[in-house]
């Protein structure tokens, strides 16, 4: 146990005193999900408000007979182009989709609409084109403004307070294109969190490993009278110790970048807060010595610090597998998927995020599924280091 | 003292010590001599323990390295070939990372650092970092690592490698000394004028076995020259026709 320590006490301060390692556990690893997730959503959030802003297009067939409607539309932002069809051809023209949204006036439109009785205007639109129902919803609104400033001016002319004939009025805040990025944008910050774990501990566990053989101090260790367990454990430990750092300061980062972001306008709750974070932290804190385990085995079969640098990183791919996996078959978090590690803590972190509840019996299955793998690797590390091929 | 007993090692088709045998006593310098691919490291490991014999034993005073690993281990300083360092950390901090793996009280780790700092003259970089270290430098902290737990016996693989004369000549000086405080130091080298000066007995190993085991003067006399130069690859070139008899053979 003493041996133990000993080992974990000289890698921590051996890689504290390592810039590149530094560097990559505690500042590249640990923020740079954080920042991509910050620039990444005020760009979602920038192109939400442009489209906000952007025109109505819509062809119109006659418009000749309804030129103040057309005006009106104009001067509130619509595009208005002259269909290249009669009233006939409007609705197939539209359902193969070569015209977006087609505003059509009738022939009947001036008469009633000068003796005061409703003026029929046709909307054609497929509502299951997600590329122009934006436009017809918005074209809708703008004719219902129509409508009712016409009301509304016809009222006055007739000496009646033209609020009568607005009861309520309907401020509305379309946020449907963007809550449904806001589902996979969750998906991005639970991996950048467990990659922001894995980071933490990547120089860590190539240095304890591959980086002894290169430096050639490693024979000189393996002479000394100690327990190979104590030894690949201490190693695991420093390397957990800087993953656990790594994953604080994550989470720190996202505290500070969603609290900067206008999330509602996405349609998430930005509800992120100091609380949440120390709940991410104790279902992920179970996946550390999972991650260094990992790392320290696979670099464990490595001869170089180059040939490790590659196998190790691409262990920062694993977690990203479990996260598509459940991304694509939309999974929550059941005791059946708290069996595996990651894919857990996934869940787990995706259900906080969406305010559903979180099982103890979740908790517990994902905490004690992470820490019996982590032992398997922890032995099979020590195995491997028992092996005289670990000499290189 | 350290003994190898019928040491056999094989890596794959490559028999790397073949029936290895010799005994390094106590107050001697014992010299591990042959030249490149003779076995030299193969044997000083299989004798640290790291790697394990396919057949026979090496005992540290009696303890046999298979059997009772960290008795035996705890007995034994070891200068590998690759005496690496770790470069972030102060000699200081190497030499007391192996003191406490030994589990040796701090107090003591310290007092023993101070002294070997004196007696290999590391006063003026011991605590710097030691990845600014020359060679030589690095070879003083790494024998002072192999030295802290005081252990009544050393192995050396090729320790001048890479040394410049001056540092050669201190290294010389502190090994006599530890033989005159009555340590066992075994250490290899393919140079022989280097075992020459310093080994009361030399083993001469070539192709994985031993082709001769005793003193310098012995040795000149046995092959009839008069430098031991000449004795060594007399004794080279004896030990190769003997290998090539019956591997002709064998191929035959
Ligand atoms: N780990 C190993 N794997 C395979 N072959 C090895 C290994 N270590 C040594 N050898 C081979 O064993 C022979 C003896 O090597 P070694 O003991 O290093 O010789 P020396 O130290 O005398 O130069 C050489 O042919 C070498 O290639
Ligand atoms: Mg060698």
């Amino acid at each position: 146990m003493r041996a133990l320590w000993t080992v974990f006490r000289k890698e921590l301060l051996e890689n504290a005193r390592d810039r590149r390692t530094l560097f990559s556990a505690l500042v590249f690893g640990p923020l740079l999900g954080p920042l991509l997730f910050g620039v990444m959503v005020s760009r979602i959030v920038a192109e939400d408000a442009g489209s906000a802003r952007q025109s109505v297009s819509l062809a119109v067939v006659h418009g000749e007979r309804a030129p103040d409607l057309l005006a009106y539309l104009t001067a509130a932002g619509a595009r208005l182009q002259r269909a290249p069809f009669g009233e006939r051809a409007a609705r197939s023209a539209v359902e193969r989709g070569r015209a977006g949204v087609v505003l059509i006036v009738p022939r009947d439109y001036p008469r009633r609409f000068e003796h005061g009785e409703p003026a029929r205007v046709l909307l054609v639109a497929d509502s299951a084109d997600n590329a122009t129902r934006g436009d017809a919803a918005r074209a809708g609104a703008m004719l219902q403004a129509y409508a009712s400033a016409i009301a509304q001016l016809r009222l006055q002319v007739r000496g009646v307070d033209p609020l009568i004939a607005a009861p309520v009025t309907i401020d509305s805040i379309d946020v449907a294109s963007a809550s449904a990025r806001a589902v996979s944008l969750i998906g991005l910050m639970t991996y950048f969190v467990l990659f922001a774990v894995l980071m933490g501990g990547l120089y860590f566990a190539i240095d304890a490993t591959a980086g002894e053989r290169e430096r050639g101090s490693l024979e000189a260790l393996l002479m000394v009278p100690i327990a190979r367990g104590a030894l690949v454990g201490g190693k695991i430990l420093a390397t957990s110790a800087s993953m656990a750092a790594s994953l604080a300061i994550c989470l720190a980062a996202f505290l500070g970048v969603l609290h900067l972001l206008p999330l509602e306008r996405l349609g998430m709750r930005s509800d992120f807060g100091p609380l949440m974070a120390l709940e991410f932290f104790a279902i992920c804190v179970p996946f550390v010595p999972v991650g260094a385990a990992l790392m320290t085995f696979v670099a464990s079969f490595t001869r170089s610090y180059r040939e490790a640098q590659s196998y190790v990183a691409a262990v920062l791919l694993v977690p990203t597998l479990p996260i598509a996996f459940a991304s694509i078959y939309s999974l929550r978090a059941s005791p059946a998927w708290m069996v595996v590690p990651s894919l857990s803590q996934h869940l787990l972190m995706t259900s906080l995020l969406e305010s559903r509840p979180i099982g103890a019996l979740d908790l517990v299955v994902s905490a004690a599924s992470s820490l019996l793998l982590a032992l398997v690797l922890f032995v099979f590390t020590q195995r491997q280091w028992r092996r005289e091929t670990m000499l290189g | 003292m350290i003994e190898a007993r019928g040491l056999c090692k094989r890596f794959g088709a490559i028999d790397a010590v073949r029936e290895i045998s010799f005994v390094a006593g106590d107050g001697r310098i014992t010299g591990l001599l042959g030249p490149n691919g003779a076995g030299k490291s193969t044997c000083l490991r299989l004798i640290g323990g790291v790697l394990a014999p396919d057949r026979g034993e090496a005992r540290i005073d009696g303890i046999d390295v298979g059997g009772e690993a960290s008795a035996a281990r705890a007995r034994l300083g070891a200068l590998p070939h690759a005496a690496g360092l770790y470069g972030h950390l102060t000699g200081r901090e190497n030499i007391a990372y192996f003191g406490a793996l030994h589990r040796i009280p701090a107090a003591r780790i310290g007092r023993e650092i101070d002294r070997w700092r004196e007696r290999l003259g590391m006063a003026d970089f011991l605590d710097r970092p030691a990845k600014s270290y020359s060679q030589g430098q690095r070879v003083k902290v790494a024998l002072a690592r192999a030295l802290v737990h005081e252990p009544r016996n050393l192995v050396l693989d090729e320790p001048t490698n890479g040394l410049d004369v001056m540092a050669i000549r201190a290294l010389r000086g502190v090994l006599a000394e530890l033989r005159t405080e009555g340590r066992c130091i075994l250490f290899s080298s393919h140079v022989m004028q280097e075992v020459s000066a310093l080994c009361d007995r030399i083993v001469i190993i070539g192709g994985g076995r031993v082709l001769a085991d005793d003193t310098p003067a012995a040795l000149r006399v046995r092959s009839g020259t008069t430098t031991l130069e000449e004795a060594f690859l007399r004794i080279l070139a004896d030990g190769e026709r003997e290998d090539e008899a019956p591997l002709g053979e064998g191929a035959a």
